[in-house]
């Protein structure tokens, strides 16, 4: 046993579909923050609110103002080397480090994607992803040396990427074993009928079959596409599906990048062949440019590869990396109450288009005179930030605390914030979600269960 | 597998991905079992046409006495105007919610019933005999409420009132703006109505799609916003005091004429569960409305009924309001809690337009503008 994992992970294996995954990826990462710009978000979401929701122990990471717009600069900058594979392994720190901090500035943005980003960014920070058809081994890049062997690189290093792509889709899959999902078929029996202005697929998705048959066939597609994609006989078929799957999803919904991101990841699963093949297209379309590289090209020491000189770091660092991956999921069962409705260790777990949640949350101030009135949330928060929060506990806690401060500061005594909030989940009809008797400015963020979250009246079974 | 066809696939891909990004212009290519189109005909034909058409009428009777009363200012002209002013009040309660099309454009109801009215400003424009009516600064200085003021505020009792359009030193000037400014109503008024019985209609009821600009949306997100906006808070919840630390009595509706802010408040309640519920302006029929709609999504969904809910809280919170002085400034210096409770029933059927409502009908906001997951 022991010398078999010994000898896996002394295996190696073309570099091609590593190369190929990070020219992607740096596309799709450069595309995505030009993109996001071009939408003017960075402004709308990270510049005008006057207030944002940090993660539990992240205050410190903050917008910076106009400087904001640098740190967006820098991670498009990052993305575009990485692509090049120019200065990888700082390239891909800066990168991961950037991209992480403007994830850190505001929850309300948090999507299961960008975490897959962050996630996917550290990872890559620790594969060869530039020894092959990169600037910083350019003398082989552009006129290949026929002679010249493509290198080799760790086998696991390819693999580490597919487990990571495994997990995501994996946990999807079971994160849709609830009856909600298979057994009323929601939240998409809401948000599919709401598509009949769609041309050509309108009228279907207003049938309820179409629904069940949504639900199902998204749930088995979650769980098995991991291993059909590995699989060499069910390869293509997968892939397939997957580009199916990734458009609907991007057709139906406003899931932004995310399923191109996915649709070229999947490419990994292939064997080196076909990316060879892509390389030596991009190879000749490069060509005609062959004389600005040439000089450039460098006799390189040979130095000891960085996975194989510190392996004894990286693979323990990998290791707990991915034990985090398989384990961060579950922690929700460590909270009484259903997940869905308090929503304790919902992030950070693949739960992915579970819920339709929508909710109300009215604050109010009393000082010490008993003197009380509400609060208009437009007055701090931006409709985005109002909407997340409004169902979710943590951010109502955090915003109650700001609040607190805020009419604290203006001369107010012995403040308390009351909130008067419902929820509705999943067409289900709004119930009171925060016991309003509660003074939210006394309690203290945590990672213990909140308990003046009202019970849930109903009961969603499955995981 | 081929590179060529990985390629032909991927483009293929971008191709049909990045075509539902761009907005289209809200023009559904389907019909399915809801028709959205006779909602949006129904609310345009029965509800927001006549009742514009009525607002006119009732302008042109309100100019007709006004240039009476200017003519000669006497105790019957004064009180021939108020009925009329209050006649063009109470219809404007079924107006003030369509902030859609020519009358966004013209910020129409910003226009007609910002208050509590600026009497400084008034008091300016009068003295300076040089305004712009139409200037945003001008917005609390125009429309019902300034026409409250110069009616039943520009003095304590109703000789003194007859005596600043006669005897005062510039009984010239009050005159005039009473008169420019019903006269702005007015014009005001017919630029909206003419728009709608000219090529607006066809523009609106085409609209059928689910995007942030297609008129199903946006008059679902006209109709919660003066609900909360118009009706809730400015007419109940700000006098109340719930939003600041003391009652507020001076901001109510109405606040000179000190009778009709209960009546204009139910009106503008009647209103809502009106347009709610389909029924046409003149009473006569019932139409497709977000009430069918809701119902037959919630059916098909076999999710439990949120229409009855919502008729229901509407009954309720009417029932709370009918409590009410007639004067809300009294009720809310006499005895605020039941104001304040008015409110409370009020904002329960807020949740429900807010939440079950749009959840049911999962309207593209068109606040919300980012990625989703």
């Amino acid at each position: 046993m022991k010398s078999n994992i010994h000898t896996y992970f002394n295996r190696t294996t073309s570099a091609a579909p590593l190369a190929i995954f990070r020219i992607g990826f740096g596309v799709m990462m450069l595309y995505s923050i030009i993109r996001f710009a071009a939408h003017g978000w960075i402004n709308t979401l990270y510049i005008e609110p006057q207030f944002h929701f940090s993660y539990f122990g992240f205050t410190w990471v903050q917008p910076v103002g106009n400087a904001t717009y640098l740190i967006f600069a820098l991670c498009g900058l990052a993305a575009l080397f990485v692509a090049l594979g120019y200065k990888y392994r700082i390239s891909m720190l800066v990168f991961f480090l950037s991209f992480t901090y403007i994830e850190l500035m505001d929850k309300t943005t948090y999507l299961n994607h960008y975490y897959f980003i962050s996630a996917l960014s550290f990872l890559l920070l620790f594969l060869p992803a530039a020894r092959y058809f990169s600037i910083d081994t350019l003398d082989n890049t552009v006129a290949k040396d026929e002679n010249k062997q493509t290198p080799q690189i760790p086998k696991w290093t390819i693999d580490s990427i597919k487990l990571l792509l495994g997990v995501v889709y994996f946990y999807a899959g079971l994160a849709k074993l609830n009856s909600d999902w298979l057994i009323k078929a929601m939240p998409l029996k809401i948000w599919l009928p709401s598509k009949y202005d769609i041309p050509l697929l309108g009228n279907l998705m207003e049938q309820e079959w179409v629904h069940y048959a949504f639900s199902w066939s998204g749930m088995l597609y979650d769980l098995f596409i991991p291993f059909l994609l590995l699989y060499k006989r069910t390869r293509i078929l997968a892939f397939v599906a997957v580009v199916v799957f990734h458009v609907l999803t991007r057709v139906l919904f406003p899931i932004g990048m995310f399923p191109f991101v996915m649709i070229v990841s999947a490419l990994i699963f292939f064997d080196s062949g076909l990316h060879e093949r892509i390389i030596n297209y991009i190879r000749r379309l490069l060509l005609p440019l062959k004389m600005f590289f040439i000089p450039l090209s460098r006799k390189r020491v040979p130095k000891k590869a960085m996975e194989l000189k510190y392996k004894r770091f990286i693979l323990p660092i990998l290791g707990i990396f991915f034990a985090l991956q398989l384990l961060l999921p579950w922690r929700y069962l460590a909270y009484p109450g259903e997940l869905f409705w308090t929503e304790e260790g919902y992030r950070f777990s693949w739960r992915v288009m579970l819920m339709e949640k929508m909710g109300s949350a009215q604050f109010k101030i009393v000082d010490e005179d008993g003197k009380s009135f509400y609060v208009q949330n437009s007055d701090f928060l931006t409709p985005f930030q109002e909407k997340q929060m409004s169902y979710q506990p943590d951010f109502i806690l955090q915003y109650a605390h700001f609040l607190g401060d805020h009419f604290t500061q203006q001369g107010h005594k012995n403040v308390a914030v009351y909130v008067d909030s419902y929820v509705a989940l999943n067409g289900r009809l709004s119930q009171p979600y925060v016991d309003k008797a509660v003074n939210l400015y006394a309690i203290k963020e945590s990672f213990q269960h909140k308990s003046w979250i009202l019970p849930f009246n109903d009961e969603i079974k499955g995981l | 597998m081929k590179l060529r066809n990985l390629v032909l696939v991927l483009f293929a891909a971008i191709a049909i991905g990045s075509c539902s990004e761009s907005e289209d212009d809200g023009v559904a290519t389907t019909t399915d079992s809801f028709d959205r189109k006779a909602l949006l005909e129904n609310a345009a034909d029965n509800i927001i046409i006549p009742a514009l058409q009525d607002l006119s009428d009732d302008l042109n009777s309100l100019k007709t006495s006004k240039d009476l009363f200017i003519a000669t200012p006497n105790q019957a002209n004064l009180d021939e105007l108020r009925e009329e002013w209050l006649d063009a009040y109470m219809t404007w309660q079924y107006v003030e919610m369509f902030n859609i099309g020519r009358a966004e454009e013209i910020l129409y109801s910003f226009q007609m019933n910002i208050y509590p009215t600026n009497v400084t400003d008034i008091q300016n424009n009068i003295a300076s005999a040089s305004y712009d009516l139409t200037s945003p600064n001008n917005n609390d200085a125009v429309g019902f409420p300034a026409v409250d003021y110069l009616l039943y505020g520009v003095a304590t009792d109703d000789l003194s009132i007859l005596d600043t359009y006669t005897n005062n030193t510039n009984a010239q000037g009050y005159k005039d703006y009473l008169s420019d400014v019903i006269d702005q109503m007015d014009s005001l008024t017919t630029a909206v109505l003419n728009d709608w019985t000219g090529s607006y209609r066809d523009i609106f009821v085409n609209s059928t799609g689910n995007t942030v600009t297609s008129s199903v949306n946006l008059l679902i997100n006209d109709f919660i916003f003066y609900y909360e906006k118009g009706l809730r808070a400015n007419k109940v919840g700000i006098p109340a005091g719930v939003f600041s630390t003391t009652p507020l009595a001076d901001r109510v509706e109405g606040f000179y004429s000190e009778e009709f802010s209960k009546e204009l408040a139910l009106e503008g309640l009647q209103a809502v569960d009106d347009f709610f519920n389909g029924r046409a302006y003149d009473g006569s029929t019932t139409g497709p409305s977000y009430a069918s709609y809701v119902t037959e999504l919630r059916t098909n969904s076999g999710t439990s009924d949120l229409t009855t809910a919502i008729n229901s809280q509407l009954a309720t919170a009417r029932a709370q309001m009918n409590v009410l002085d007639d004067n809300f400034a009294n009720q809310v210096n006499t005895d605020n809690s039941l104001m304040t409770r008015t409110y409370d029933e009020l904002q329960l059927a807020t949740v429900l337009f807010k939440i079950d409502m749009l959840q049911t009908l999962n309207i593209s906001v068109d606040f919300v503008d980012a990625d989703g997951d």
